[in-house]
């Protein structure tokens, strides 16, 4: 990549709200995944007793099963966010940043 | 030499003589709808290689299949890469054995997909051509980053290799009742032939069609399960707990420890990170849209798995459990309890049998040799793109070659790999492999993630820290895992582990990123000011995909 088209690009504001913005929400998104998964494997580790709770009284279902498989749900959940999001927002600005460029 | 080949020619002996002492037990009948079924699959891999062939023209079409991939096609194969026979046997398995302990391993398998869609995948895309090191070494020095990468991506592959054909021979010969040495070497032979003939795009195809009747066939089962429990979850685990106990429905003792939680975690997180078959996929797709696309579809599609294989594993409880079609009598005379056939891991070829009969029988057995041979192929791809591309064109010849040229060691690396695999898995088939993975993993983790994650991020990176920083992570990953329970104490028969926990990842990932800042930021020579000076230009073309490689036109 040539020098001027570096200084170019690092310089427009396009560019900084993509970066910026980009950067802010796959921040959030994976605090998110590991502050789920870890609360998880954690709970495990320090009372592999608690998602042993049954249901109800009546039930052998512990709160273990559907709480391990919202995990699984919210994995994809969040996946989906982030593509969407991208698609849409962040590829549109880098859309604007590839034109502006696109004669040099 | 010749004292070198009579060597080997008696372990080979004593090998085939303790296969005829044990192999009674294990091998079954042969099974005609599973031997038809194969044949046809095989057919049909053979059909999509021979039509792959064709439009392999090019080095492009040959790493990366011309790069012309969907991001739905791509995330199938993807999944069907983690997919494989050990997660689809092995955790359908650990769920039929222990109950929860497969739900919390499987998760663990799940949650580095987000990561990489927010941290790896664009950038990997818009960054790389063909390896994970072309993004490693895109502003460091190509020499001794590639090599260093090359070595971390051979050692995975083989390694995962080795764990793949071995539980791939013992499978077949339980299956087909066809003799190991005889099952490994068709195994090696047929992804040699893929590969060489078909490159990324027949790896690919074949990997896709997989996946599709690996979901097809456990969802049916997964469906069939519920069925008899008129879909509600309560009386199915009612059943199997009245069969086997309530401890199922609990953590059980899969983690032990909030130390071991967490390693294991890392491990698997960073792991799957900084697996090379898997890294190489996200160049086959046109762009950094698609490339997010594959992450989201393939995470979906490996939830999806994970659920089913919950299901079965439970299916596996109520349906073969007890039941004394299944029981294994000679070992029960020995052991007591009620051993299924096969061992734990057959719980869900069994349970294929016990909902669909012979004809179902036979589908999910061909699937699983099917599953075998798809990421076998992958890896050794990714395996033979390290040595052609990363070792040979780009260190050997410094980028002076042409790709026809390239293309051609490749295929000789791939033939290489195959015969290599082939020696391996006949060598490993009595040893106790369950360290491989682990061990893949954790150098995945610890030598090609940190590297590859810095290089995208990080500007003060430079040469010698990366090189420093990467063989310390490899170095203590495989020096714990040597030092820890399953080698130590499994293999080498020691009483206690040096190191305790069974999962380093923790310990060798935090190294190599010290290792790697220390080494960088101290690193003052005038390389490394250029390395520096670098970074704002390949960070802008990873996050806009302004210079990126195309798709080709074909």
């Amino acid at each position: 990549m040539k020098k001027e088209l570096v200084e170019k690009i690092k310089n427009d504001p396009n560019y900084i709200e993509l970066v910026a913005k980009r950067t802010a929400f796959s921040i959030k998104l994976t605090i998110a995944i590991l502050v789920v998964y870890f609360a998880f494997i954690l709970t495990i580790a320090f009372d592999p007793t608690l998602l042993g709770t049954p249901m109800s009284s009546d039930s052998v279902t512990t709160i273990g099963i559907p709480i391990g498989m919202a995990v699984i749900v919210f994995a994809f959940i969040l996946t989906g966010i982030y593509t969407k999001r991208a698609n849409t927002e962040f590829d549109d600005l880098s859309n604007k940043i590839k034109n502006s460029v696109k004669d040099m | 030499m010749q004292r070198v080949l009579t060597f080997l020619i008696l372990s080979a002996l004593t090998l085939f003589a303790s296969d005829a002492i044990t192999g009674e037990v294990q091998k079954q009948g042969l099974n005609m709808s599973a031997i038809v079924m194969f044949f046809i699959f095989v057919g049909a891999t053979l059909g999509i290689t021979y039509w792959a062939a064709k439009r392999t023209k090019s080095a492009k079409d040959f790493y990366t299949a011309g790069g012309g991939i969907t991001g739905f096609q791509n995330g199938m194969a993807i999944a069907g890469d983690y997919m494989s026979a050990a997660s689809f046997l092995g955790i359908s398995g650990l769920v039929y054995a222990k109950g929860y302990d497969g739900l919390i391993y499987s998760i663990g398998f799940l949650v580095g997909w987000p990561i990489i869609l927010f941290m790896i995948a664009e950038p990997l895309r818009n960054l790389g051509k063909y390896t994970f090191a072309d993004v490693a070494s895109y502003r460091l020095r190509q020499g001794p980053i590639r090599t260093l990468a090359a070595f971390g991506s051979i050692t995975t592959v083989i390694l995962y290799l080795i764990a793949q054909i071995v539980g791939s021979g013992k499978l077949i010969q339980l299956l087909f009742g066809l003799q190991y040495e005889v099952a490994v070497i068709l195994v090696g032979v047929l992804m040699v032939l893929y590969v060489t003939f078909g490159g990324m795009l027949a790896t690919t195809w074949v990997q896709i069609v997989k996946a599709f009747l690996l979901l097809a066939g456990a969802t049916f089962m997964a469906i069939a399960v519920m069925a008899h429990y008129d879909f509600s979850f309560g009386k199915l685990f009612a059943t199997a707990t009245e069969l086997k106990d309530i401890s199922i429905m609990s953590p059980g003792k899969l983690v032990s420890d909030p130390i071991s939680a967490i390693s294991l975690a890392v491990a698997l997180m960073f792991g799957t990170a900084g697996l090379p078959h898997i890294l190489m996929r996200f160049f086959t797709v046109s762009d950094a849209k698609e490339a997010r696309k594959s992450v989201f579809y393939a995470t979906g599609f490996i939830g999806y798995f994970y659920i089913l294989t919950f299901i079965i594993g439970f299916g596996a409880i109520v349906m073969v459990f007890k039941n004394p079609q299944y029981l294994d009598m000679a070992k029960q005379a020995i052991d007591g309890g009620s051993p299924i056939l096969g061992g734990n891991d057959m719980a869900a070829i069994h349970l294929a049998h016990a909902v669909g009969g012979d004809f179902f029988l036979g589908f999910i057995s061909a699937v699983a040799f099917a599953t075998i041979l798809a990421v076998v192929s992958g890896l050794t791809l990714a395996g033979a793109s390290a040595i052609s591309h990363d070792l040979y064109a780009s260190v050997w010849k410094k980028g002076q070659v042409d790709g026809l040229k390239e293309m051609q060691v490749s295929k000789i690396a791939t033939v290489g790999l195959g015969i290599v695999a082939i020696i391996m898995g006949i060598a490993f088939e009595k040893q106790n492999i369950a360290f491989v993975v682990g061990l893949a993993f954790a150098i995945a983790a610890s030598a090609n993630f940190p590297i590859l994650f810095l290089s995208m991020y990080w500007r003060k990176l430079t040469t010698r820290g990366a090189v420093i920083g990467g063989a310390i992570g490899l170095a203590t990953a495989v020096i714990l895992v040597i030092l820890g329970p399953t080698v130590w104490v499994d293999l080498l028969k020691n009483a206690a582990p040096i190191f305790p926990y069974k999962y380093p990842a923790l310990f060798s990932v935090i190294a190599a990123f010290v290792g790697i800042y220390i080494f960088s930021v101290t690193d003052n020579s005038e390389s490394a000011k250029v390395e520096r000076e670098a970074f704002e230009a390949q960070f802008i073309r990873s996050q806009t995909g302004i210079g990126a490689e195309g798709a080709s036109e074909h």
